[in-house]
């Protein structure tokens, strides 16, 4: 598959959620399980994310300047500091991490 | 100036300045993380002005970044499972919306965490309808101009690793994780989840630790374990 082709379906498939919930009748709303489900799933993805993007490597799990990269994002998100300067901080300690080693 | 239905109007409009400049702004970093990713320009705008939603773009540049064009079925089953929880937002807004076809068609394509959050905010009928349609113009027009500068500027940038920019990457994931860990039971599938990728990311294909991560949340899903009961 093509970049092009990957991005387009995607794109179409989340669309398509989002006008199915405005297709199927409200009655859905008021069962628990599928709306828990649907969070959980948004937790889940997140998490398994950060892990593929902080140890993730060619081959394996490769530790290096990212992990200490995302501590410093955790404790930074704990002090409430906005999304696009922990994103930017991360950055930078990964990139300083790398140039004096 | 006391009329009930203007204040709460007001009021509504002033929640989705508040969300949505500061949603607008992450825009830069999915620009410059997206082509930092493999894709070009085009590409990441793209998702930006179809896609729209923060959450799958992430996740469909994060498994292209890992597994390339070749990860391509993962990165839309990834996308499109991160998506599911915008069906479920539409059912909350469907209602308040009303209106003729395109206009409910346009409002799905808006229909996101931030237009959904400050609408359902809202008490009254015309607050939640001015809440969504402000929100919703004020991140749809932010997201893809600032996706549009960030795209420019990693453009330039090059070499993603030597600037931290993979780094961002997970940094933003788990900007986008932290809001949700308020009770106990999302903690836990967020460490399950973390567990099984782990252990699955030396064995199998770029983007597959990631969707059977996904069984984590359907598996507590289904029993509730460590959820609060009705």
């Amino acid at each position: 598959m093509t970049l092009w082709q990957t991005i387009i379906l995607a794109s179409i498939a989340v669309f398509a959620l989002k006008l199915l919930g405005y297709l199927v009748p409200p009655s859905l709303v008021e069962r628990p399980v599928p709306a828990r489900i649907a969070n959980l799933l948004t937790v889940a993805l997140l998490s398994a994310l950060i892990v593929v993007q902080t140890v993730g490597g060619g081959t394996g799990i490769v530790v290096d300047a990212r992990i200490p990269a995302l501590l410093v994002a955790a404790a930074l998100f704990a002090l409430r500091v906005p999304f696009i300067l922990v994103v930017a901080a991360a950055a930078v300690v990964a990139a300083l991490i790398r140039f004096w080693t | 100036m006391s009329d009930p239905v203007a204040t709460e109007r007001r009021a509504a409009i002033r929640a989705s300045f508040a969300v949505g400049l500061a949603v607008a702004a992450y825009g830069i970093s999915f620009g410059a993380l997206s082509t930092a990713s493999g894709l070009d320009v085009w590409q990441t705008c793209f998702l930006s002005l179809i896609m729209f939603s923060g959450g799958s773009q992430f996740a469909v540049i994060g498994i292209l970044a890992s597994g390339g064009a070749a990860a391509g079925g993962a990165a839309i089953a990834s996308g499109a499972l991160l998506g599911t929880r915008n069906a479920l937002y539409a059912l909350r807004v469907a209602p308040f919306i009303g209106g003729p076809w395109p206009k409910r068609v346009l409002a799905a394509h808006w229909t996101i965490d931030e237009t959904t959050a400050v609408s359902t905010a809202q008490k009254t009928l015309a607050g939640q309808r001015a809440g969504f349609w402000f929100t919703g113009v004020i991140i749809y027009v932010g997201w893809n101009l600032t996706t549009l500068i960030g795209a420019l500027i990693g453009d330039l940038l090059g070499d993603v690793s030597q600037y931290g920019l993979d780094a961002a990457a997970a940094a933003a994931f788990l900007g986008l994780l932290w809001p949700r860990l308020q009770q106990l039971q999302p903690v836990v599938v967020a460490i399950g989840a973390a567990a099984v990728a782990a252990a699955l990311l030396p064995f199998v294909p770029a983007g597959i630790p990631v969707l059977a991560a996904a069984v984590v949340a359907v598996v507590v899903g289904l029993t509730n374990w460590w959820g609060k009961r009705p």
